[in-house]
C-alpha cells in the first residue's frame, strides 16, 4: 500500500523493463503516458506488462483502459485476489484483441478493511469475479449490484480463501 | 363500502388474472436436471413461455481446487488440475505446467512438445463429440451422440494406452511428460486418425445441417460481439460472434507457431454457430494432429527434472492457453518454497456462464436448454 504511490526512478523501471520486447515496451510507455495522473508503479508479471495503482483509483483506471482509443482493453481475463498476510493484492488482468496486448493492474488493499471500487460498469465479467472474491477474502467492492455469496452456501462463516482459515476443519452444515 | 367487500371477494376465490395479464410464475430447474450438464441451478421467472429473468446459482461443486493448491507440491498439483475441466484433462494440464516451465525457466524436450501437442487436440476432438453428442440430446437428436461417443470411446482408449487412465490422466509433468511413452505412439495415432475423421464426419453429416436442429439453433440465444467481450467470453462462443480470436494464434504457446490450420468463426454468434464453429474445429485439430505426426523428431520425452521436487524462484507468473471451452489462464504466485503461494485458475466456463442471465432474458422457455447447452459449460472448472 506504502510504495504504490511513489513512482519509480526512470532509471530503475528501464532495468526491470529491460527483458520485455519492443512492442510490449511500447505498449507499457503508451500506458503509462495515458496514466501519468494516476502516477502508476511500472513491473512485470512474468513477460506481461503491469501496472500498481492505488485502490481508490482503480475505477476510473480502469475506466480509461477500455475507453482510451489506441488501448481499447476489450475484455477482463481475470481478477485474482492474493493474501500477503498484511494486506490484500487485487490483480487485473486486462487484454485487447491484439497480441502482446495483455496488461497486469495491480491495487494493494490493507488487510482490516478490504475494500476496493468495483468495476462492473467497465466489465460485467467482473460481476462474478468480485463476488467470488468477496466470498473467499472477505473483500468488498463499492459499487458492486450484489456481492451475495457465489461459490459458498448462504451462512458460511469465514473467508476460505485466506491463509488463516484452518485447511483441515470441517463445519457444521 | 360496497366497493371495499367486492375486493375481498376476489381476493378469496384466488388470484385468477385478468386475460392478457402478465403473471409472474417461478420456475426451479435443477441443481439436479439431467440439461444443466452437471450440479448447476438456474431460477427461472416466467410469463407463460416467455422467461423474464433468469438466475443462475453456482457453487455446488466447489471443492476450494485453488486454495488446495497452496497445501500441496508443485508435481501434486497436476492431478488438481485434471478435476477442474474433466474433460479436457490434457488441456488443463499443459497449462499448468506450462505456467511453472515458464517461471522457472525450463526448456521442454521436442518431443515432448509434440507430444503434448497431439494429446490436447485429441483432447479437444474428444470434448467437441462429447458437446456436439449432449447438444444433439439437448435438441432432441439421439442418434448423432451414438456416433459421437463412439469417436470418443476410440480417443480415450488411445488415452487409457498412453497414460493409463481414461480421464484424470495426471500425465504431464513440469518440464516435459511422464517417461513410458508407448513405443508405438506414432502407429497407434496414425491408426485412429482416419477412424476419427470419419466418426467427426457422421455425427456432423448427420445433424449440423439437419432441418429440426437448425429451426431449434438458429437465431436463438444470440449475443452481440459487444456483449460477448464484456462478458469475457472466449473460446468457441466468442469466435461465434465472428471474432476470430484463438490464444494458439494470437500468442502462441508450446509449439503451436510451427503449424497451419484456420480459425473457424461465426457470423451471428447464436447457438448454432457455436455448434458449427466446434465442429469446424475439429476437422482443424485432426490437420494439426497430422502435421504434428509428420515433423515429431525422435529423442527424450522426460523432463530434465526428473523426479526431483522443485522450488520455483520467488516471482509471478501468468499463462494461457486455448481451452476446447475458451481461454484457460493460470495466476501463479511463487515465494520461493516448494508449494505455490496463490494459484488462481481464469476458467473459461465460468465467464462464459456469466453470460446466461443476460442471454436467457426475453427466451422463450423451451430454448433454455438449447441456449444453455451451446455454451457447453463444464461445472467442475466453474466452480472449482
Amino acid at each position: 500500500m506504502a510504495e504504490a504511490d511513489s513512482t519509480l526512478p526512470d532509471e530503475v523501471s528501464e532495468d526491470i523493463l529491460s527483458g520485455l520486447t519492443d512492442s510490449k515496451r511500447q505498449f507499457l510507455s503508451q500506458v503509462a503516458g495515458v496514466l501519468e495522473d494516476y502516477e502508476p508503479k511500472l513491473g512485470l508479471l512474468g513477460d506481461v506488462p503491469q501496472l500498481s495503482i492505488l485502490p481508490a483509483d482503480a475505477l476510473s483506471v480502469c475506466r480509461q483502459m477500455k475507453e482510451t482509443p489506441g488501448i481499447r482493453m476489450a475484455q477482463l481475463l481475470c481478477l485474482a485476489c492474493v493474501d500477503y498476510s498484511d494486506h490484500f493484492q487485487i490483480v487485473y488482468i486486462l487484454h485487447s484483441l491484439e497480441s502482446d496486448r495483455t496488461l497486469a493492474i495491480k491495487t494493494d488493499v490493507p488487510y482490516d478493511h478490504p475494500a476496493v471500487p468495483s468495476v462492473t460498469s467497465v466489465w460485467r465479467a467482473a460481476d462474478w469475479y468480485e463476488r467470488e472474491a468477496h466470498d473467499l477474502f472477505g473483500v468488498s467492492f463499492d459499487g458492486h449490484p450484489a456481492l451475495s455469496p457465489l461459490l459458498l452456501y448462504d451462512g458460511f462463516e469465514g473467508f476460505p480463501g485466506r491463509k488463516e482459515f484452518p485447511f483441515n476443519d470441517y463445519q457444521e452444515f | 363500502m360496497g366497493e371495499l367487500v367486492s375486493q375481498e371477494t376476489a381476493g378469496s376465490v384466488g388470484d385468477v388474472p385478468e386475460r392478457g395479464e402478465p403473471v409472474e410464475m417461478l420456475l426451479n430447474m435443477g441443481p439436479q436436471h439431467p440439461s444443466t450438464h452437471g450440479v448447476f441451478r438456474l431460477v427461472l421467472w416466467v410469463d407463460g413461455e416467455k422467461v423474464i429473468r433468469a438466475e443462475p446459482h453456482i457453487g455446488y461443486l466447489h471443492r476450494g481446487s485453488e486454495k488446495l493448491c497452496e497445501g500441496e507440491q508443485y508435481h501434486q498439483i497436476i492431478t488438481l488440475f485434471d478435476r477442474l475441466d474433466y474433460v479436457a484433462n490434457f488441456n488443463n494440464e499443459l497449462v499448468y505446467c506450462q505456467a511453472v516451465e515458464k517461471l522457472m525457466g525450463l526448456v521442454v524436450p521436442e518431443r515432448a512438445e509434440y507430444v503434448r501437442v497431439i494429446l490436447c487436440e485429441l483432447n479437444r476432438i474428444a470434448s467437441h463429440l462429447l458437446f456436439v453428442a449432449t447438444m444433439g440430446l439437448d435438441a432432441g437428436a439421439m442418434t448423432p451422440s451414438m456416433f459421437c461417443f463412439r469417436g470418443r470411446e476410440r480417443v480415450q482408449t488411445l488415452f487409457e494406452a498412453v497414460s493409463g487412465a481414461r480421464m484424470m490422466h495426471n500425465y504431464f509433468r513440469i518440464g516435459g511428460i511422464k517417461e513410458d511413452l508407448p513405443d508405438n505412439f506414432e502407429q497407434l495415432v496414425a491408426d485412429l486418425l482416419p477412424l476419427l475423421r470419419e466418426d467427426v464426419g457422421e455425427s456432423d453429416r448427420l445433424l449440423t445441417f439437419n432441418e429440426i436442429f437448425l429451426a431449434r439453433l438458429k437465431d436463438v440465444g444470440v449475443i452481440s460481439t459487444e456483449d460477448a467481450l464484456d462478458f469475457g467470453l472466449t473460446g468457441p462462443c466468442l469466435r461465434a460472434c465472428g471474432i476470430e480470436y484463438d490464444v494458439r494464434k494470437a500468442e502462441p504457446y508450446s509449439i503451436y507457431d510451427r503449424f497451419d490450420f484456420d480459425i473457424p468463426v461465426g457470423l451471428d454468434g447464436d447457438c448454432w454457430d457455436r455448434h458449427y464453429v466446434r465442429v469446424q474445429e475439429m476437422y482443424e485439430s485432426l490437420r494439426i494432429i497430422e502435421q504434428a505426426l509428420d515433423q515429431m523428431p525422435s529423442g527424450d520425452v522426460a523432463s530434465s527434472l526428473g523426479r526431483r521436487l522443485i522450488r520455483p524462484p520467488e516471482g509471478e507468473v501468468y499463462a494461457r492457453a486455448e481451452n476446447p471451452r475458451g481461454e484457460i489462464g493460470v495466476y501463479l504466485v511463487s515465494d520461493g518454497t516448494d508449494k505455490p503461494h496463490r494459484v488462481k485458475v481464469r476458467p473459461p466456463s465460468f465467464c462464459n456462464l456469466s453470460a446466461i442471465e443476460h442471454m436467457l432474458k426475453d427466451s422463450w422457455i423451451a430454448d433454455v436448454v438449447v441456449i444453455l447447452g451451446s455454451l457447453d459449460i463444464v461445472l467442475g472448472e466453474v466452480d472449482r
